[in-house]
């Protein structure tokens, strides 16, 4: 567990996507997935020609195909739902298979598919491709609120610390027979719970001590700073712009 | 819960977007006004809670499952601003490495899922902290209530983002309605954990509970065998000025989505729309009620034979859920007045 | 030459009115290597948590290098003193080793190639160079509890304060711990109810009881006063005897 589940994410690699710096890939990702979204849904060939670009970036990563679709699986939620879309929306229907299907439900099921999937797929080849610290140091430098970098910093360092209590917890209840079943059982886990937020935020008082211990008065020192070249940027930009520029054609055509 | 990239349009995401900054901004301020300099080790201590809590899975019946989504717990226990605060991160870093959650839907998950659940809870729960008589039984009762309506006020105002900016023609009122019932199933397996769980801190550690400040006799202090007052550590006059214009927001905000929810809920839907509402409720229960921890979601394998039995597991989830929720209000009522006595510690701990 | 810290008077009481801290006076002179003993409940972490005023507001006073410990020159006292907490996952905050190791003296305004010669100089001293890039958490408690005694030393401080440092150790790596800590060249006073490291490592010991130092004296001595340990609460580990121990310098 120490090892931590935010690690599987990162794969290891000296690739050049890896080389990027954080804050680039950050503005990267963000820019295409916006594109991604403004672009007609009529324009499937579109989403096709995205696809292909991300599947070069994936390529250039060294993130193998198969790491890629599996991690995929998180939309599984929504491909339910948008397989609903064509029995419930409004308007035109047509018939496929004996049941009637709403034209515009068709649509709109292929529409978030194929751009919560896009979606998906970047983020993945970002948090695949850029460490935890790394990800934190390039929010920072694209000016989110340092104070809100801090909390996400410290979450993301007693993440692992806070759920391995709890696993421990778990543990010391089986040990003595408890057995969550039903729910006559969510008492005891309650309790669990509510015992693991003291320990949370007793830690975090802690945790305040020692920080103030070495000369913390309220913001943290800086203590490494990631700069990007402009040739690094416009190497991190060139995957936006390349969808912009499909974009802009999905429009026109 | 988590709305993906391309599930609403690009102006209403962007507009979410701004209103998610913005709610983010006021946080910031009042959570450091509360906290000063504690601000960023606690905030991010409670997000690490909040993000670990929500893969404790709950068993409900017949190998289902549900967790806790924390928008309210983390409002009682921690205040309005700091909670609002560690949602918003643990959806920023959801939405970051585990791509749970659209990075263009951000906005609207921020909005929805840490502005509107935190507020609304808090909201009524301190509005029934106030009405109701100084114990703590009326905190564990009050953190139900909150816990039950701040869940479908975040599908009622989900539903409004989608009215607005939705890419696909669904009828609205078919949407709220399916919505809004679900979440209100969601809501009170989220209301019974969350008010067990207060319950539980409160019993241990109550100065913890933010929601239920002054209601602890004032401290004595022992000066040459005497007893005088200690000194009040909070500072007062602020704090209660700007929680009373949240909780005012947060009633009238409420008191108008449960207007609309009512006025929807009439409009009943007819035969064949009601089959299809109820297969949408099916896929939003499934989303929950089946095994659905979030490390399941997140580690990679191990997760499609859940998801792929949680078809089924879904539908007969709802039903149980319903059953089940009653009887654990009920449960919960009962043990209650059972056993209310500090001394209850966690003997699982 | 000014001792490194000088304990006057101290008495303490918590908001809630339990009253730890009756009195406290002692001096530790500069390069001396000191234990703090005591039962639990003794008072010994609220006596440290005085050490660098995080905790103030009762009577007394705690001087360090000279300095009194007040608000006046709060951030300086830091900076000289410097506390190894017991739970190195408290004190481990940042994301890397290096960056926990930075965090003080970026803190105190150094930066660029003098805080990476400070960190390095740091995790050297505790053999942990090889582990600047890591998180914390992938760390054995062994390395964590070594990397947060570096976290202090790059702040070059006038006095370590250790609370309770074999804690939890396995004992190759407590042995570890001492050889470093003998290696160090810095007062130490050390909090602990572990006798034998203690009189391993110190060859002055304090006896904190009930709020007030009861006994000031050679380690060995006191640990081979058996009245004097019955009633403190002190006892040593089955068939250890501190008088076939021979001191180590």
């Amino acid at each position: 567990m120490g090892a931590g589940h935010a690690h599987k994410l990162y794969r290891h690699g000296h690739s050049p996507v890896h080389a990027l710096p954080p804050h680039t890939k950050l503005a990267a990702v963000f820019a295409f997935v916006i594109v991604v979204v403004s672009t007609p849904r009529e324009a499937v060939w579109a989403f096709g020609l995205y696809a292909l670009l991300l599947a070069s970036v994936a390529y250039a990563a060294r993130v193998p195909a198969g790491f890629l679709l599996k991690r995929l699986l998180i939309e599984v939620p929504f491909v339910a739902f948008a397989v609903l879309m064509p029995f419930v929306a409004q308007g035109e229907r047509v018939d496929v298979l004996g049941m009637s299907l709403s034209v515009n439900g068709l649509w709109g099921a292929w529409n978030v598919l194929a751009k919560g999937t896009l979606g998906v797929a970047a983020s993945v080849l970002l948090a695949s491709t850029t460490e935890l610290r790394e990800l934190l140091l390039g929010l920072q430098r694209l000016k989110l609120p340092p104070l809100l970098v801090q909390i996400a910093s410290f979450m993301i360092r007693y993440g692992d610390v806070i759920t391995d209590e709890m696993r421990r917890m778990r543990i010391a209840r089986e040990s003595r027979g408890f057995e969550a079943r039903g729910v006559r059982s969510w008492g005891v886990l309650a309790k669990s719970a509510g015992a693991l937020f003291i320990r949370s935020y007793e830690r975090g008082e802690r945790v305040h001590l020692a920080m103030v211990s070495r000369g913390y008065a309220g913001s943290m020192p800086v203590i490494d700073e990631v700069t990007a070249s402009r040739a690094q940027w416009s190497y991190a930009l060139a995957l936006p712009f390349a969808a912009l520029v499909v974009c802009l054609l999905g429009w026109t055509l | 819960m988590h709305v993906p990239d391309g599930f609403i349009d690009a102006p209403v995401s962007v507009a979410a977007g701004a209103a998610a900054a913005a709610a983010v901004a006021v946080s910031l301020r009042g959570a450091r006004r509360e906290l000063d300099e504690r601000t960023a080790p606690l905030a991010g201590l409670v997000a690490a809670f909040i993000f670990a809590v929500q893969m404790l899975n709950f068993p409900v019946a017949a190998g289902t499952s549900g967790h806790l989504l924390g928008g309210a717990l983390a409002a009682i226990l921690v205040g309005p601003y700091t909670g609002v605060l560690c949602v918003s991160v643990v959806l920023l870093m959801q939405g970051i490495l585990f791509a749970d959650g659209g990075l263009t839907a951000l906005g609207v998950n921020i909005t929805v899922m840490a502005v509107v659940t935190t507020v609304v809870a808090y909201a009524v729960f301190r509005g029934l902290v106030k009405l109701l008589p100084k114990k703590r039984r009326s905190i564990t009762v009050s953190a139900f209530v909150a816990a039950v309506l701040s869940v479908p006020a975040a599908a009622a105002a989900f539903t409004l983002v989608y009215a607005i900016g939705g890419t696909t023609d669904v009828p609205i009122g078919q949407v709220l309605t399916a919505m809004v019932g679900v979440h209100v199933l969601i809501g009170i397996g989220e209301a019974a954990i969350t008010s067990l769980t207060v319950g539980a801190v409160i019993a241990v550690r109550p100065d913890l509970v933010y929601g239920a400040r002054g209601l602890t006799a004032p401290l004595k202090l022992r000066v040459g065998g005497e007893l005088v007052d200690a000194p009040a550590a909070e500072p007062v006059p602020v704090a209660a000025r700007s929680h009373r214009k949240v909780w005012l927001a947060g009633l009238t905000a409420s008191l108008v989505l449960a207007g609309f929810v009512s006025f929807y809920a009439s409009a009943s839907p007819d035969g064949l729309e009601k089959v299809a509402a109820d297969k949408g409720i099916d896929a939003k229960a499934e989303d929950h009620a089946a095994a659905d921890s979030p490390l399941a979601d997140y580690s990679i394998e191990g997760l499609t034979d859940a998801r792929i039995s949680g078809g089924l597991a879904g539908v007969i989830g709802v039903g149980v859920t319903v059953v089940a929720g009653t009887g654990v209000f009920w449960a919960i009522r009962r043990r209650r007045t059972s056993d209310t006595s500090p001394s209850s510690v966690p003997e699982n701990v | 030459m000014t001792p490194s810290l000088e304990v006057a008077g101290l008495a303490f009481a918590y908001p809630d009115g339990h009253q730890a801290l009756f009195g406290v006076d002692f001096t530790v002179g500069r390069g001396e290597r000191v234990a703090l003993l005591g039962p639990n409940g003794a008072g010994k972490t609220t006596l440290v948590l005085h050490l660098n005023g995080i905790l103030t507001g009762g009577a007394g006073t705690v001087t360090v290098a000279g300095l009194p410990v007040g608000k006046k020159h709060m951030a300086q006292i830091r900076r000289k003193v410097g506390i190894v907490f017991q739970d190195p996952d408290d004190q481990l905050f940042m994301p890397t080793v290096r960056e926990d190791v930075a965090f003080g003296p970026a803190a105190a305004g150094l930066k660029g190639p003098e805080l990476e010669a400070r960190v390095r100089t740091a995790l050297e001293r505790v053999g942990m160079e090889a582990f600047g890039d890591r998180p914390p958490h992938h760390l054995s408690f062994g390395q964590r509890r070594r990397v947060a005694v570096a976290t202090v030393l790059a702040m070059e401080p006038e006095i370590l304060v250790l609370d309770e440092p074999s804690s939890n150790l396995d004992p190759a790596s407590r042995r570890e711990l001492a050889d470093i800590l003998r290696s160090l060249d810095v007062t130490v006073l050390m909090v602990t109810h572990d006798l034998p490291y203690a009189l391993e490592l110190c060859p002055r010991s304090l006896i904190l009881s009930e709020g007030v130092i009861a006994a000031d004296g050679k380690t060995g001595e006191l640990l081979s006063d058996d009245e004097l340990m019955r009633e403190h609460r002190l006892e040593l580990p089955f068939g250890f005897d501190p008088r076939s121990v021979t001191m180590g310098a």
